[in-house]
């Protein structure tokens, strides 16, 4: 496999300019001759899908849900960052893309992330003029806050509801289009194969999750904006649904799958109440603009009732390891600094494993009053979930599985290894390095959506002369039968249990031996468990019900199986990165507590190939180079 | 405090969108008050398939109280018995050992049955596809601060952009009627001066796709914002009728340019 990233040449800062007026044009009349497929409804997906619209292709576009306004974006709560420079605290384009690339521990492209810096102030335009109703000022303009891994306010936000917001508005471009016929929804449709005829992607397998019907689908490019795998952990703060389905059957079609092991552990989490749990809140990363981490110095004080606990007591220890970024020290190192204190037996909360996230200075600060107009809505919801008043003793968090930094490769088209599949927002690879920064998803997911992908697919189709096809084709029908029978074997296994506890003991395979921190020895243990339960899975695993009508526990099946190999993979890249960066702590390789990166070795995309069931997959690399941002150890001391 | 309850479940079971539809009783035994509705839910599933039974079918997603996705008729209130509280939200605390639930789907002529507890709400996004958005096609913006927006403004359009499309609105209402829903997203996009060109076009063609829909009317009952977990204001309503009627007795044709250029 070649890995071709087609980064322009030039100067960062006009790569993409450049590119932009080198790149094919399809003529508008000749738009409406091109069917698109976009898979998911998310900020990516959305509004993909209907920018393509309004350019004049004749769009498809897929969600599992029953509407497009319920992917998961919806619950990104903090904000967006845009490099607006409204506040006048020295941000700049580059200044975002410099604290991005280093964020992201140095492991993303430089390119794609300058691009990503520099569409980030069209995209706020953009979200302003479809009325996403963000937070302002008296004076009637923008407001903003700060967010971990930065020193300037660039984050705009709705409330604690900026996701909501942001979809909603792609959602609503979407539902106009829709209304005018440049795009058909298929809602509570699965994808569940990618077709390629010649090694191209001409088209999908889907279900209709209401009739059971297996469709197949041709088109002149299909894009894949199908979100991230961080449920592969059982519990995350994902929503129930999301899932590694649709990027890794792209992926056993011939897509590279780039850096798995980059999963992001989100530091400010509703720790886990018991085995019954189904997911894991996430408190936004916003809190800790206000709220002060602490634990107590003396293991002896964990049972002590907070406020019992001297202020000479408490161990600030963000403040004290970290003090320029404190409380806003970056997702990695903040879950992490949580472990450490945990494991050290300084945790609070059932079982220990907890830290609490403080209020009370702000409340004296500005007020109950003030502090309910920034985060009201989030205190409620963590008074609601645990009946504890966030205004009067601090709240208890924990880290929880968040994001996947790791996704399909992609190009700098946003084009995977296969031709004609593009890859749009956290399901591909490309911005975020090992490390994701606060109020950066909803930035990329709007980036390619809006302004990346609706030029480079015009690129590719102007480029290449498609042949016709319908879904007569043999890798059509292929593809059809390979999941229909795939659906009754499910079906027909009728062992002893349920999908969800597979997946549950597969979460804590995975959350014991490649969380936060992993070894060799726990990565090497998890590869030998994860094939076993695999095996029992397909020996034992129950479906109830039928095929062929609306079958929750059929769709959680498939979609468990494909985590049960995914999960394999992403140890797989965790064992052979033998260096810790961003989200992937590798225990042997640190300094002073502090992650050690080894860029002699390690400084490049792992992008792995599928070569079949029965063997290893095969390693390509993507070496990174840095020209604009100096290689330099992450501190934010 | 937490403790475990044990609870009799009635359970609206229907096989399809035709098929007829009838209560059954579970005994949903041991059940932590630490859980969350739904968590209660997939056990009392999780026991079901283990038996050999279908287990039952329910919507749900984000787990969070913000997709909209799940939606429940618990004891005959709309997410249950807590104000602000998706039936993901609600946890079961709020109920005591030895309690009956009902549990039924949302009822409403323009959300049909799916299966089980599982409607379709599809009505709503055609309510939105009338007119519910600002025609703004990607690229074509001026810089986000050349128009200030008032402060009280853009927290107003917030209070009613936070709808999240459930659907409880119309299924406390006695006329099933969504105009809660309708009159949030007019609310939403009328108060901002970005909304104000389509802003009347918008309330006649949402309110016609509402009624199209098979929604009943709107006597101002009430029920749909107690039931709101977002706690959108019946105020939307009055609004949405202002810009109605306003729109009705000012409309004027749209002019269609015959061969221009």
């Amino acid at each position: 496999m070649k890995l071709d990233s087609r980064i322009p040449s030039g100067p960062m800062a006009e790569k993409w300019d450049k590119h932009r007026f080198e790149m094919k044009l399809v003529n508008p009349a000749n738009k409406r001759k091109y069917h698109i497929i976009v898979v998911g409804s998310g900020l990516a997906g959305a509004s993909a899908a209907a920018s393509l619209s309004e350019l004049g292709y004749n769009v498809s576009c897929f969600a599992f849900q029953d509407s497009p306004r319920r992917a998961h974006s919806i619950a990104a709560q903090g904000g967006i960052n845009g490099a607006k420079n409204y506040r006048n605290d020295g941000d700049s384009i580059q200044r975002l893309f410099y604290d991005t690339v280093k964020g992201g521990d140095f492991r993303a492209r430089e390119a794609n992330v300058y691009r990503l810096a520099q569409v980030s102030v069209n995209i706020i335009d953009q979200c302003v003029a479809q009325g996403v109703p963000f937070a302002r000022e008296y004076g009637g303009l923008l407001a903003n806050r700060s967010f971990g891994g930065a020193q300037v306010s660039r984050t705009f936000y709705a409330r604690g509801q900026t996701g909501q917001q942001l979809l909603l508005g792609a959602y609503q471009a979407l539902e106009k289009e829709i209304a005018a016929g440049g795009v058909k929804m298929y809602n509570r449709h699965e994808m569940l194969d990618v077709v390629t005829i010649g090694g191209v992607a001409r088209g999908i397998i889907t279900r209709d999750l209401v009739t059971g019907k297996v469709e197949a689908h041709v088109a002149d490019a299909v894009v894949l904006g199908t979100g991230g795998y961080g449920n592969v952990f059982y519990l995350s703060t994902n929503a129930q649904g999301c899932n590694v389905t649709a990027t890794y059957r792209a992926y056993k079609k011939g897509a590279a799958f780039a850096n798995p092991c980059y999963t992001q552990i989100h530091p400010t989490c509703i720790p886990v109440a018991g085995e019954h749990q189904s997911k894991l809140t996430l408190m936004s990363e916003s809190l800790r603009n206000d709220g002060r981490v602490w634990v107590p110095k003396r293991r002896e004080d964990c049972g002590k009732k907070p406020s019992e606990v001297a202020e000479e007591d408490r161990d600030y220890y963000l403040e004290r390891k970290y003090p320029s970024y404190g409380n806003l020290a970056p997702r990695d190192i903040s879950s992490r600094a949580a472990k450490e204190v945990c494991d050290d037996g300084r945790g609070v909360g059932p079982g220990g494993r907890g830290v609490y996230l403080d209020f009370s200075e702000a409340i004296g600060r500005v007020g109950v009053q003030g502090i309910a107009e920034r985060y009201g809505n989030l205190f409620e919801m963590y008074q609601r979930i645990t009946d504890e008043d966030p205004y009067k003793v601090p709240m208890r968090i924990y880290p929880a599985s968040h994001y996947s930094m790791g996704g399909l490769w992609v190009d700098y088209n946003l084009m995977s290894t296969i031709p004609g599949l593009h890859v749009i927002g956290e399901a591909n690879f490309s911005d975020h390095g090992a490390n994701r920064l606060g109020a950066s998803a909803l930035m990329q997911g709007l980036a390619d959506g809006y302004f990346v992908l609706p030029y480079t697919i015009g690129h590719y189709l102007a480029s290449n002369k498609l042949d016709k096809v319908t879904t007569d084709h043999a890798e059509f029908r292929a593809a059809l039968e390979g999941v229909e029978r795939r659906t009754s074997t499910l079906l027909g296994i009728k062992g002893k249990r349920t999908a969800d506890s597979f997946h549950r003991e597969l979460g804590k395979i995975l959350w014991e031996h490649c969380g936060m921190a992993r070894n060799e020895a726990g990565l090497k243990q998890a590869l030998q468990e994860i094939p076993k339960l695999r095996e029992e899975f397909w020996q034992n695993v129950t479906v109830p019900g039928s095929g062929d009508s609306l079958n929750q526990q059929l769709e959680k099946a498939g979609r468990v199986a494909d985590f049960l190999e995914f999960g394999e993979l992403l140890c797989l890249d965790a064992l052979h990165r033998e260096e810790s960066c961003g989200g992937h702590f590798r225990e042997e390789y640190q300094e002073a507590g502090e992650a050690k990166r080894n860029d002699e070795d390690f400084c490049y995309v792992a992008a792995w190939e599928y070569t079949g069931d029965r063997s290893a997959p095969v390693l390509n690399k993507e070496p990174l180079e840095f020209e604009s941002v100096h290689l330099a150890t992450r501190s934010y001391k | 405090m937490s403790g475990n309850l044990n609870l009799t479940l009635k359970v609206w079971r229907q096989a399809g969108p035709s098929a007829p539809g009838k209560f059954e009783e579970y005994a949903a035994h041991d059940v932590s008050t630490e859980m969350s509705f739904l968590e209660m839910l997939d056990v009392v599933n999780e026991r079901l398939i283990m038996a050999g039974k279908d287990p039952i079918a329910f919507d749900h997603d984000c787990r969070e109280g913000i997709c909209g996705m799940c939606g429940l008729m618990i004891n005959g209130a709309a997410h249950g018995p807590n104000k602000l509280t998706t039936a993901c939200q609600l946890h079961m605390r709020s109920f005591k050992d030895g309690d009956t639930l009902t549990i039924e789907p949302w009822r409403a002529t323009a959300f049909p049955v799916l299966r089980d507890l599982v409607v379709d709400r599809g009505a709503f996004d055609r309510i939105i596809q009338a007119g519910g958005f600002i025609s703004v096609p990607t690229g074509s913006p001026q810089d986000a601060n050349a128009l200030p927006i008032a402060k009280q403004d853009a927290e107003e359009s917030m209070d009613a952009a936070a709808c999240i499309g459930c659907g409880a609105c119309v299924a406390a209402c006695p006329n099933a009627s969504a105009s809660l829903f309708t009159a949030a997203k007019i609310g939403h996009l009328g108060l901002l001066p970005q909304g104000q060109p389509e802003r009347y076009r918008r309330a006649l063609k949402m309110v016609a796709q509402m009624d199209l829909e098979g929604f009943g009317g709107c006597t101002l009952f009430g029920e749909c914002m107690a039931a709101c977990p977002k706690g959108i204001s019946i105020d939307f309503i009055k609004r949405m009728n202002g810009d109605f009627i306003y729109a009705s007795a000012t409309a004027r044709d749209e002019k269609v340019l015959l061969g221009a250029g």
